[in-house]
């Protein structure tokens, strides 16, 4: 009698398991595909911002900021196959917090896409005016973080949890630069009170720079939370939460 | 024959040395069932080995795993239905409140008693939809209005407003979902502690299983419930605590993960959990 109750499957090992979600697994893996999508956009709009700020390009800032929509509608494309994905496979364990993951990663990135805005408006802001210093630093800056943001989103599609710990500590680097461009732009506004408008606006751009390397922190988080499931701030893991 | 009436322990129980043993502690009170070491054999072939668990007083524990895993052959040990299938051996023990089920003199019909079943094919008697409810409260005893017992336990059993004007009308006229609900009803009618559900939705339709679901949830507020599903959506959703078995390589089930549902459905700890419940395998 039990013979007829044990079937082939029965005998599926670990490791030997067949596909049974093939139609899922592709979705999953386009959805992956989109994302890096998003994030190879959102890298290029944050070198861009400042090389256009850079070589004062404003025609190249203004396609910039437009370009920020193309940006926004492939976040809201992600959500949308993500709440798709979610209502229409019930994906649970595992295949949940990846898509938890990929919708707040989509999200950090889209924010990053309002930084390099951000600082494309502020190139249309200064204007004609000639720049009151070269730019060495700012660029710095916007190249460590693109590449910070490069290596987070590898780590990410490769569940690579030693990269995504290692990360994070590389944004001590962007802070420093950040506090070096403070520095130097206190000293240009207090040497000539007119520098403090295009002072003020080169500070906010360096800002926006410091804010998408803490973000791509966030993402870190999230590649953290896709394998282990530990909801915690990297360095801070014992305080978090876990779920299960 | 030992009767299961733990109520006043010291009164009759007091003096059987065998049970004396089995004094709950404050922690054991808590769980309905205790298995400890479980195998269970057809002939020579175990269907089911050294299984422990405890499954908390109150709460709904739901098994899942592939089919042939052993999950309703677990379950049946717990009210010894599986006494009535020829060849079939226990060994280890199931501890009701405290009392191995298996011990030598128990009684397996009062077990059955304190330990109610739903089976996945609604299997109401062929009689009147009262007395479906009545029948099995009278034979063991019940001696109070029945009329009353027949309407609480249907309310109980979320039936009665669409019953309550036929009464009378065969059990079998009934839809299969109300069927379902007829056969809880019947279940709860005589007062048990447990009830074991094998497969209880599988046959009915998405609104008559969700008012089943319901209905165990509402329940579960004054009985312990384990479910056997092969439905992982319905696991996710009713049950407090989820344990996920499957077949070794000697086709015996075994126990690989037991935890809260909420655990199990976001964070397993065993790949095989996770690539079972993800619908990678089986």
């Amino acid at each position: 009698m039990m013979e007829g109750t044990v079937g082939l499957i029965g005998y599926l090992k670990q490791g030997e398991a067949i596909m049974l979600r093939q139609t899922f697994e592709r979705e999953m893996q386009r959805l992956q595909d989109e994302l890096l999508v998003l994030g190879s956009m959102v890298e290029h709009a944050i070198t861009d911002s400042v090389e256009a700020l850079k070589k004062r390009d404003l025609e190249w800032s203004r396609q910039l900021v437009a370009d920020d929509r193309l940006i926004n509608e492939k976040r809201f494309q992600i959500e949308a196959d993500v709440l798709t994905l979610i209502a229409t496979q019930q994906p649970i364990a595992g295949d949940l917090r990846v898509l938890a993951s990929t919708l707040e990663i989509a999200a950090e990135l889209e924010r990053m896409g309002d930084y390099a805005k951000g600082i494309a408006n502020i190139n249309l802001m200064i204007g004609e005016e000639p720049l009151i210093k070269p730019l060495i630093d700012i660029p710095r800056m916007a190249a460590k973080a693109r590449e910070m943001l490069h290596r987070a989103l590898d780590a990410f599609v490769r569940r690579d949890i030693e990269a995504a710990r290692a990360i994070p500590v590389e944004d001590d680097e962007v802070d420093n630069l950040y506090n070096q461009v403070y520095r130097e732009l206190i000293t240009l506004i207090l040497a000539n009170p007119k520098n403090i408008d295009q002072a003020n606006h080169l500070l906010w751009a360096a800002h926006n720079l410091e804010r998408t390397a803490d973000r791509v922190t966030n993402i870190c988080e999230r590649t953290i939370f896709t394998v282990t499931g530990q909801m915690a701030e990297i360095g801070k893991e014992h305080s978090g939460y876990r779920l299960g | 024959m030992i009767r299961l009436n733990f109520e006043l322990p010291s009164l009759t129980l007091g003096k059987s040395a065998a049970l004396d043993a089995s004094n709950p502690s404050a922690e054991e009170d808590s769980y309905a069932l205790e298995v400890r070491n479980l195998s269970v054999y057809y002939d020579s072939f175990r269907a089911v080995k050294d299984i422990n668990l405890k499954l908390p007083k109150r709460k709904i524990t739901a098994f899942i795993g592939p089919s042939g895993c052993g999950k309703s052959t677990l379950l049946r040990t717990f009210n010894r239905m599986n006494d009535l299938i020829p060849g079939v051996r226990v060994e280890g023990e199931v501890l009701f409140n405290g009392y191995n089920l298996y011990a030598p003199g128990v009684d397996a019909v009062e077990v059955r008693r304190r330990i109610g079943m739903v089976f996945q094919k609604p299997n109401p008697f062929p009689k009147s939809i009262y007395e479906n409810i009545a029948w099995g409260a009278r034979i063991n005893g019940y001696r109070g209005n029945m009329d009353e017992l027949v309407e609480q336990t249907l309310r109980q059993a979320a039936l009665w407003d669409e019953v309550k004007d036929k009464l009378h009308q065969s059990g079998l006229s009934l839809s299969g979902g109300q069927q379902q609900r007829l056969c809880i009803a019947r279940a709860i009618a005589i007062k048990p502690e447990i009830i074991l559900m094998d497969e209880p939705a599988s046959a009915l339709d998405p609104i008559s299983t969700l008012k089943i679901e319901e209905l165990m949830r509402q329940l579960a507020e004054k009985y312990t419930i384990v479910v056997v599903t092969h439905n992982m959506q319905q696991a996710a959703r009713i049950s407090d605590y989820t344990a996920f078995l499957m077949m070794d390589e000697d086709r015996a089930g075994y126990l690989v993960e037991y935890g809260t549902t909420a655990q199990i459905f976001t964070n397993p700890r065993e790949k095989a959990t996770e690539d079972y419940i993800t619908g990678r395998f089986g």
